[in-house]
């Protein structure tokens, strides 16, 4: 069966609408993805069928939610190459993922004089639990450049990799240049110097194969509702003996085994990592979203998405005074630009009014606008469930901008 | 259209392109700095006071349309007035640009700046018409702080 996006268009209700009069065009599922009916079923159907707290009550109800949850992890495990289900934690977002990992992992082996490598392109949420890391213990975080494409200088990122490296944290894709990272070269090199490698996945796992056992990686994180799941939940896959070894993230019900006064023992994995009720119908509906993008095909999703950005980019390119920021030869169909006499704000504010919805700013990513000059840029990203109409519409709405900006 | 046209009036695309009082005045006293990490909208204004008047005001930096545009016509607007002027002033200002698109927008006593009656359809915005007025205000108080908009 060939891959139909006019079809898996319709799987979304929110598509069918129109926005300021027009049909919706929208171009920032980076930022976060639209949701499939079964996905927004899934999470009903929850609350109409099986809700109830889980791991806890031994009545009927509660069964069926432990088990609806326990499936979703399996799926994920399944989804991502994970040897096996204990090791995805769920989490709140791919956020929480990497905080956790810093305040666990990272607390227990970097200290003074010890170094986290990430690259120029990461999100704020790579760098900031780092540095916030770096503040506490006195180590110090280096950055590998990247070049005027947008892509990781290998050999710069090799040379940055040393005995004093305690992690390396690396975007798999970059949210605002599209660059796929080399993430198995990445590893292969982290290993020479024993440096475990955690990856940031938020924009991969909507749009391609991930195997994190092929990777080679440490920990991979992402976040529910870029992979067309809900809000409000995202996975840490770490391995097995690192997160066994590993202190508890948050205390609380769910995590420990026993509680007095006087001390507390803890649950193995996963469950050591859950404290507290998890968000039950959103992980349920993370699971729904899993099975989505595995029956489409997550090849053919992203061949679709591979003609989407080739197509953009050449149509892009014949605008006058439009500027791509973000060139590399492996790329995803996220594309960053500037406007020659346009602000990306006013770019997002006149699209707008034609129902085209595109990310303008610096897309949490400061350091990316800083390395090439630019204040803010405007973004348009891809999902299974655009077409070339989508694409023909955003250069449409451009030329509006042209002609106010004339 | 219409509302395109109404916020992005030929003043307002004037001011973007060839922003007045752009630069530092050579009398200048105060100053601050405001930005707008959502956007990444960044300004500096500069203003000399005597006497409880501003006898000079400039801005430099880099914004949308709106942002720019606002700080421009501000600066026009401002110079010769008290600086207690300036806070009735900026008080009508923010209180058209916040207003609801639905009531009649109160422009008495704005003169040029009524062209941003067209930001109160876009909420998004407020925050870039007001950026440089925050910014002067801060100016004016003395403090050399950094204003947000978040």
């Amino acid at each position: 069966m060939t891959f139909d996006p006019e079809r898996a268009r319709r799987d979304f209700p929110i598509l069918a609408h129109k926005v300021h009069g027009k049909p919706l065009v929208f171009l920032d599922s980076a930022a976060s993805a639209q949701k499939p009916e079964c996905v927004i079923e899934a999470v009903s159907d929850v609350y109409r069928s099986c809700y109830a707290n889980i791991e806890r009550g031994v009545y009927e109800l509660s069964l069926r939610a432990t088990d609806a949850v326990e499936a979703a992890r399996c799926k994920i495990a399944d989804f991502l190459g994970a040897p096996e289900s204990r090791e995805v934690i769920f989490v709140r977002n791919a956020t929480e993922a990497i905080n956790l990992v810093a305040r666990t992992y990272a607390r227990q082996h970097v200290g003074e004089g010890d170094e986290i490598l990430v690259t120029h392109m990461e999100h704020h949420a790579n760098i900031v639990p780092w540095q916030m890391l770096c503040e506490e213990t006195g180590a110090r975080l280096r950055v590998a450049p990247i070049d005027d494409r947008g892509q990781l200088l290998l050999e710069e990122f090799a040379k940055l990799v040393t005995p004093r490296t305690k992690l390396v944290a690396v975007a798999h894709i970059s949210n605002a240049l599209g660059t796929i990272n080399p993430v198995e070269e990445i590893v292969r090199i982290a290993r020479e110097h024993g440096a475990p490698v955690l990856v940031d996945g938020a924009q991969a796992v909507p749009h391609q194969r991930v195997d994190v056992a092929g990777l080679g990686c440490d920990f991979y994180v992402f976040s529910g509702h870029k992979v067309f799941g809900p809000s409000g939940v995202g996975v840490l896959w770490g391995r097995a003996e690192l997160l066994e070894a590993m202190p508890p993230f948050m205390g609380g019900g769910s995590m420990i085994r026993s509680v007095t006064f006087e001390k507390s023992t803890y649950q193995g994995i996963p469950h050591k990592f859950e404290a507290g009720t998890p968000d039950i119908a959103g992980i349920v509906g993370l699971g729904a979203a899993i099975d989505y993008v595995s029956g489409l095909g997550l090849d053919a999703i992203a061949a679709h998405e591979r003609d989407l950005l080739i197509y953009a980019t050449n149509a892009l390119e014949a605008v006058p005074g439009l500027r791509l920021i973000g060139t590399a030869e492996r790329k995803a169909a996220v594309i960053s630009f500037v406007l020659e006499g346009a602000h990306p704000h006013d770019i997002g504010t006149i699209l707008d009014l034609e129902g085209i919805a595109v990310r303008t700013g610096h897309h949490c990513a400061q350091p990316v606008m800083d390395r090439f000059g630019v204040p803010a840029t405007a973004r348009a990203s891809f999902a299974l469930y655009n077409s070339r109409a989508d694409v023909d519409a955003l250069v449409a709405g451009l030329e509006k901008v042209r002609e106010v900006f004339a | 259209m219409s509302e395109l046209r109404e916020l992005y009036q030929s003043v307002i695309l004037d001011h973007n392109k060839r922003p007045r009082n752009f630069g530092e005045p050579p009398n200048a006293d105060h100053s601050a700095d405001g930005d707008n990490p959502l956007c990444g909208d960044k300004i500096t204004v500069h203003v000399a006071v005597k006497d409880d008047v501003v006898t000079e005001v400039g801005f430099v930096g880099e914004g949308c349309a709106i942002s720019t545009a606002s700080a421009s016509l501000m600066t026009e607007a401002v110079k010769g007035l008290g600086v207690d002027e300036v806070e009735r002033l900026f008080g009508k200002f923010h209180a058209l640009v916040t207003s609801s698109p639905q009531s009649e927008p109160a422009i008495g006593g704005l003169g040029k700046l009524q062209v941003f009656a067209g930001v109160r359809e876009f909420p998004m915005r407020v925050k870039c018409a007001t950026l440089g007025w925050h910014t002067l205000r801060a100016a004016l108080e003395g403090t050399d702080r950094t204003v947000s908009t978040e």
